[in-house]
């Protein structure tokens, strides 16, 4: 009889139940609450641009990944993700065909020519939009008021001009969970729903609220500071959406507590000055792109010192092994 | 915990992982597994030198007769589990896949006890040592490093802790839990013995809180031993893998950072297995050397799983046989635990002294999943014990950069498994990490 032989594999032969695919399921669960909300406030048409946006990015994941003869992506639902943060992104009325062309940017340019999932240095979503708004100013700006939609400025371009410190109609409710007055990008109004999509995917221990909370702190506090209503500015424009969903992306953000730390205050920090001094009424987008640049720089900065070393050990490299007694 | 280590902690990056526990076997009393008909007796069950065999083919032996040993430092004697005859001296591949000699012996079924065996005369410390060597002691919670060695230690006068380590923290295994809650009171002697012998004041039963029924046996049992000269805490620690890794635990029963590439005893700390310290005590007593051992048999290839008092040497077919046989489709055999044990391609592999547990896995889920791109997500990083960063790690050792390797700490990691434990995209890291050390030694030699 032949010796029964057995599957030989390396340790450890357990794994967690997580996955790439669920972490990313995840997210699309906590964003839709708020892209839900959206639709009901700006009307059917945000729909159509959301699900458009998304099969874009979709059927540029499958197309890129087929032409170039790599493994087929699209399963990871990451460019779903992509899609959907896009969306998010755009004012409620933006052209279909230029949210396609913005979802090329995404998905081909910035992440898949860079090598994919985990691998490109800039978040795609964010560099899109910028993408657009520098390509598309008017349409990137167009803004529309939610239910009866009469075009006006956003509360951070009035606050920006001068005519008024708070807007009147605008109050924090309304910025909460959005109003009649409710202006700005299909899925940036909900900001309740969208950081209860954060306190989801931080139960889920998707992320870590340090980013977030670093960010959105700062951008309080230096508000506070410079003279502005930091309430106001904390729950204007893309700042929470930008905080809780962008900022936080894994490929382009650093990994350990000090390093997100520092990311999260960067954010914050060129969001106030952009805001507050640049000819631009919002700057969580140029903000976040900064940040992701120099997030190979903070890491490296930061790199963790192994258990059991110090400080100089970081600088001089490992000890010879010593030899058992 | 650092300030570090807490920050962390309070935003959900916590060391360490939390696999499932499955500690089935946990109400299974020890059985003894009769000898079975040959055993096969590795001549290489510790770290260190192996040991040369001292009988020949068609050589007579007893009972705790001594059939290796090697006058190498690091190393521990290893004794016959039955009488009979000397089969063959033949070679065999380890689970590790190091090569080495091993004795096979036929079982003649008639138990002589070798007349050597007697308690030993212990009538000063390096009286122990000698006792502790011959009595073939090796780690007995999986890392088989010499027990003579640790006791050596006492010259230098340098250890005020003893740890005892009962986490077991790796999934299944419940080979130690039994013997604190079977043999409290053997735990507790060898405690003192160990205690006095390298006069330490402190002493710490580490055990994970999933194990109340023996953390309750043990305190009891230790109040009553406290006695001015020693403190026995009895320590119920989280329970989270690696807790039972020699330098998480002393970092958290101490409080102590052991340096890297430094020992225990560097920061005054010696750190015993639970079921060592017993073993210790009743070889004082009986003088019968480490020639069986409990271990836990378990998973769903294994129609009775329980623990077993198996004789060293005994193949892993015989265990399986005395527990009721293979399920249909068992296709894995693990020596260890989960984590870190290591897979087997044959049911013919000989246990060996610091094995605490044999699974056995049927069906799905054997081969391992593709690996998928790093996303990262960092959680390797934030579970990393050793508070390395496996996916930097990995890039390096991709690029085949030995000094990025290096400098980033390849050499420190302890190989515990969090890190391909708890990655999402399925990526081999622990692997990786065993590649990279070896790449990185060779590449250290040519500079």
């Amino acid at each position: 009889m032949m010796e029964k032989r057995f599957i030989v594999t390396s340790s450890p032969h357990m794994t967690t139940a997580s996955s790439t695919r669920r972490i990313m399921l995840d997210v699309i669960i906590a964003l839709l609450p708020a892209g839900i909300a959206g639709c009901v406030m700006f009307g059917w048409y945000s729909a159509v641009l959301i699900v458009s946006t998304v099969a874009a990015a979709v059927v540029f994941e499958y197309l890129f990944r087929k032409l170039t003869k790599r493994e087929n992506s699209v399963g990871d639902l990451s460019a779903v993700v992509t899609g959907l943060l896009l969306a998010y992104n755009l004012p409620p009325k933006f052209p279909v065909w230029m949210a396609v062309i913005g979802a090329f940017t995404a998905i081909v340019i910035v992440k898949q020519c860079f090598g994919g999932i985990g691998q490109n240095f800039a978040n795609p979503a964010i560099t899109a939009r910028i993408v657009l708004l520098v390509s598309f100013p008017t349409a990137m700006t167009a803004w529309r008021t939610a239910y009866d939609g009469v075009s006006s400025a956003t509360p951070l371009a009035m606050m920006k001009t001068g005519t008024v410190l708070v807007p009147d109609g605008t109050t924090i409710l309304g910025a909460l969970v959005g109003n009649v007055d409710t202006i700005g990008c299909i899925g940036e109004v909900s900001r309740l729903l969208l950081l209860a999509g954060g306190l989801y995917l931080f139960i889920r221990k998707v992320i870590t609220p340090v980013i977030p909370l670093c960010f959105i702190g700062t951008v309080g506090l230096l508000t506070r500071i410079f003279g502005a209503d930091p309430v106001m500015q904390m729950l204007s424009g893309g700042l929470i959406l930008g905080a809780v969903f962008m900022a936080t992306d894994y490929a382009t953000s650093p990994t350990n507590l000090l390093a997100k730390v520092i990311f999260g205050i960067g954010c914050g920090f060129f969001t106030v000055v952009i805001r507050l001094w640049s000819n631009l009424p919002e700057g969580v987008s140029y903000s976040i792109l900064i940040m992701n640049v120099l997030t190979p720089l903070i890491e490296m900065a930061t790199y963790p010192r192994p258990f059991g070393t110090d400080r100089k050990r970081r600088l001089k490299g490992p000890p010879k092994e010593a030899a058992k007694p | 915990m650092g300030l570090n280590g807490r920050i962390s902690a309070l935003f959900g990056m916590e060391r360490g992982v939390h696999p499932p526990h499955c500690k089935n076997t946990v109400e299974c009393a020890t059985v003894e597994m009769p000898a079975p008909e040959r055993v096969v007796v590795s001549m290489l069950q510790h770290i260190g030198a192996p040991c040369i065999p001292t009988v020949a083919k068609g050589d007579r032996v007893e009972i705790g007769q001594i059939i290796g040993d090697s006058t190498a430092q690091i190393c521990a004697p290893i004794h016959s589990g039955v009488s009979g005859k000397v089969l063959a001296i033949s070679e065999i591949i380890l689970p590790g896949g190091t090569k080495t000699a091993a004795v096979e012996i036929e079982n003649d079924g008639q138990h002589r006890v070798f007349g050597g065996v007697t308690p030993p005369h212990v009538h000063g410390k390096e009286d122990l040592v000698t006792a502790v060597r011959a009595s073939g002691l090796v780690g007995l919670g999986g890392a088989g490093f010499p027990a003579h060695v640790k006791f050596a230690l006492y010259k230098q006068n340098c250890i005020d802790t003893l740890i005892i380590n009962g986490a077991e923290c790796e999934p299944y295994i419940t080979s130690d839990n039994r013997e604190s809650r079977e043999n409290t009171w053997d735990i507790m002697n060898g405690i003192m013995v160990t205690a006095e012998h390298f006069n330490a004041k402190e002493i710490v039963i580490a055990i994970e809180n999933d194990k109340p029924i023996a953390i309750a046996e043990l305190t009891k049992v230790a109040k009553t031993c406290t006695t001015e000269g020693h403190r026995i805490r009895v320590q119920s620690i989280p329970t989270r893998y690696p807790q039972g890794a020699e330098k998480m635990l002393i970092y958290s029963t101490t409080g102590r950072r052991v340096p890297a590439g430094k020992l225990p005893s560097d920061v005054g700390c010696v750190v015993m297995n639970i079921t060592s310290t017993a073993f210790i005590s009743r070889y004082l007593k009986d003088g019968m050397p480490l020639v069986a051992r409990r271990m836990t048999i378990d998973g769903n290839g294994v129609k009775n799983p329980g623990n077993l008092r198996v004789t060293i040497g005994t193949r892993i077919k015989d265990i399986v046989e005395f527990c009721g046989g293979y399920a249909p489709d068992a296709n894995r055999i693990i020596m260890g635990g989960p984590m870190m044990g290591i897979c087997v391609y044959t049911d013919e592999q000989p246990v060996l002294k610091q094995n605490n547990a044999i699974l056995i896995f049927a069906g799905a889920g054997g081969e391992k999943e593709p690996e998928q791109p790093c996303i990262r997500c960092g959680r390797c990083a934030n579970t990393c014990p050793m508070n390395l960063a496996p996916y930097e790690l990995y890039k390096a050792y991709l690029r085949g950069d030995a000094a990025d390797l290096e400098k980033k700490g390849v050499m420190d990691c302890v190989e515990c498994g969090c890190c391909s434990y708890i990655c999402p995209a399925r990526r081999q890291l622990t692997q990786m990490m065993r590649l990279g050390k070896v790449y990185a030694k060779k590449q250290g030699g040519k500079r």
